[in-house]
């Protein structure tokens, strides 16, 4: 595909999205305003993230996408064919071979090196939007430091339903400075924010892009007497047999019986691959065809 | 034993051929052409241009055809093609003195130079359907008379002379493109009114409906609307003066409204302005009421808690294609933080068991 630049935006736009992520790199957690381009993909299906992307990838580098976790889900599939058809580079679905990952809801299970970069697509870029609508608003409220109103929204979480009721996106502080949302990713995923590759997060239609650099402290904001807690189901992968992975629930029949398996589709594969084996599945080899 | 769901790759690859197949339709019925389109659906065609903000009829009847006929997913097609084509310059401003009008007309003086010009309007016709259109599109010999030849001056510049009507402040040479920098809050006016005329039709219209029915009410006249043909001229550095570089067909509609004043400033009317490409009056009508409305404070009005007097409500919610693509996301994937809210109500749900279950004994 020749009509289009590499990795389909024009330089300038480029150079104008990499001078937001550097930005976003020296203020960890802050927000920065990008003029975010309309892309060929809907607004809310990643385009912040493949902004990013395209500013970021080089004809050397190995792309990955994950949806929920998984490579084969249809938007993952549709992002990767985008930057194949555009930009041309190697794609993998191994976490350990991609130097740039984009990724919507999930953290891959594998820690990422320091020469990985993770590209997330942000849905709602602001972590007090739902406390407070207006935009003028929490900019004021993030210039001041002024986090009361989410500490109020988590106590009566607990005074309510004796526990903090948010599952995912759950709001860290980062650096000590900034409370950020991490995208619509399980809390489970929260530990593993601090870490040594580049976290870039791309939101398209709210123009916003901001950053994490490697070893950067993030906390998951949280009361003494109500520490934060990373969760997942209490069960093992039907597949794989791995007990330390986020699991997927399905509904295998009729009768509404349940099984688990990880929503990471690389790190459970590569599990079956070394032999190991969940209680509902087999041996790695017969499901190649 | 269970096999892992595979397929995205094959699922999409079949969903594509089938969505091009039911474009198609059935093929015992002949092929529409994009000349077809152009002509024949030429409102249609003008909103895409006008949503989409790029100006080019045959591209926009060709996206009109892709997309099977949804305007929103036709606009859609046509801003991602716009964001690709470079930005060489912006044009000098557009004088719609100069319009060569198809339509004109005032409703605050019953004749004025220029007069009254109805042109192709659906106004006066009475919505039955003409079950003769099923069988024969021909028309019959429309009566034709000389085009104008002098300029049409804007009815407002009769009530500046007499200095009823607020005066606009000159602009800053080039405002700033929606389409290349950031929307940061306040919007000058430049800013706002680009986002109105790219704004949906629905949206817009319904916010300026909002208005009439006391929503920050504030009644708006129609001094003008008008539509046609103007040139498009742009400077060109290396020669030193302005060139045409083609030829637009607008809808512009200057409002005028009730008026303010003060101990040292006798009272004026004030404007409200919609300006959009093609013949799209609905929409040029709603914008300048929206506009006019967002002007409260600028104007030393109140702020009434209306919808359309909310500048981030009005800029952040208009565009449908940032609506459109947000809203459709829902349905893609929520496996993993449905299943993170699955364990929560879960465990809320056991340990409430265990409370009243532990009150009950006791």
């Amino acid at each position: 595909m020749n009509d289009y630049n590499f990795a389909y935006l024009d330089e300038q736009t480029k150079r104008m999205i990499r001078r937001a992520i550097l930005k976003g790199l020296a203020i960890p957690g802050y927000q920065v305003p990008f003029a975010s381009r309309e892309m060929p993909m809907p607004y809310g299906w990643g385009t912040g993230g493949v902004q990013v992307s395209a500013a970021v990838l080089t004809p050397d580098d190995t792309f990955k996408v994950i949806d929920q976790g998984a490579d084969d889900t249809t938007n993952a599939v549709s992002i990767r064919r985008f930057f194949q058809k555009t930009a041309g580079v190697a794609v993998t679905e191994a976490t350990s071979e991609a130097s740039v990952i984009q990724t919507r809801h999930r953290i891959p299970e594998e820690d990422l090196r320091a020469d990985q970069i993770l590209v997330y697509q942000v849905p709602i870029p602001e972590p007090l939007r739902f406390l407070e609508p207006s935009e003028v608003e929490t900019r004021k409220m993030h210039a001041l430091e002024e986090y009361g109103l989410m500490h109020v929204k988590l106590y009566e979480d607990i005074s309510q339903h004796g526990d903090i009721a948010t599952a995912y996106a759950y709001p860290v502080k980062v650096e000590g400075r900034y409370v950020m949302d991490p995208s619509p990713i399980p809390k489970f995923d929260n530990p593993k924010l601090e870490m040594a590759g580049i976290q870039l997060f791309g939101a398209g239609r709210e123009q916003r892009i901001y950053a994490i650099p490697p070893y950067t402290q993030v906390v998951s904001l949280d009361f003494d007497d109500y520490p934060f807690q990373p969760t997942k189901a209490d069960h093992a992968c039907g597949l794989c047999g791995a007990e330390d992975s986020y699991l997927d629930e399905l509904i295998v029949d009729d009768e509404g019986g349940r099984m688990f398996m990880c929503s990471d589709t690389d790190y459970c594969a590569t599990r079956r691959k070394h032999g190991h084996v969940g209680a509902q599945g087999f041996p790695f080899a017969e499901d190649a065809a | 034993m269970y096999v892992a769901v595979k397929g995205g790759e094959r699922a999409i690859d079949n969903a594509h051929a089938w969505l091009a197949e039911e474009r198609r339709g059935d093929i015992s019925v002949p092929e529409l052409s994009i000349a077809q389109i152009r002509e024949q659906m030429s409102l249609a065609v003008n909103r895409v241009m006008a949503e989409g903000s790029l100006y080019d009829p045959d591209l926009a009847a060709l996206a009109i055809k892709q997309a099977r006929g949804d305007l929103i997913e036709a606009i859609f097609l046509i801003r991602a093609y716009r964001t690709t084509l470079p930005r060489f310059g912006g044009s000098d401003p557009i004088e719609t003195e100069d319009m060569t009008c198809d339509r004109r007309v005032s409703a605050t003086f019953k004749d004025a130079p220029g007069g009254q010009v109805l042109g192709p309007t659906f106004d006066y016709t009475h919505r039955l359907i003409d079950f003769k259109l099923a069988a024969d599109g021909e028309v019959s010999t429309v009566p034709v008379s000389a085009p104008r030849q002098s300029a049409t001056p804007h009815i407002m510049s009769f009530l500046d002379r007499e200095d009823l009507i607020q005066r606009e402040p000159a602009g800053d040479d080039a405002p700033d493109d929606l389409t290349r920098t950031p929307l940061e809050l306040p919007a000058s006016r430049a800013l706002r009114l680009q986002s109105l005329t790219r704004g949906d039709e629905g949206f817009i219209l319904g916010m300026a409906y909002s208005t009439q029915r006391g929503y920050a009410r504030n009644h708006a006249f129609v001094a003008e609307l008008r539509i046609g043909a103007v040139a498009v001229e742009m400077d060109i550095p290396e020669l030193g003066f302005a060139i045409e570089i083609g030829e637009i067909t607008v809808t512009e509609c200057e409002t005028i409204n009730q008026f303010q004043g003060s101990k040292t400033q006798p009272p004026q009317f004030t404007r409200g302005y919609g300006l959009v490409f093609g013949m799209t009056e609905r929409k040029a009508i709603s914008m300048a009421l929206v506009d006019r409305a967002l002007r409260w404070k600028e104007l030393g009005e109140d702020n009434l808690g209306a919808p359309a007097q909310d500048e981030e409500f009005i800029l952040y919610h208009s565009d449908n294609i940032q609506a459109t693509g947000f809203l459709e996301h829902i349905k893609l994937p929520h496996y993993v933080d449905f299943q993170s809210e699955l364990e929560l109500i879960r465990k809320l749900r056991r340990e409430a068991q265990e409370n009243i279950s532990q009150e009950a004994a006791e």
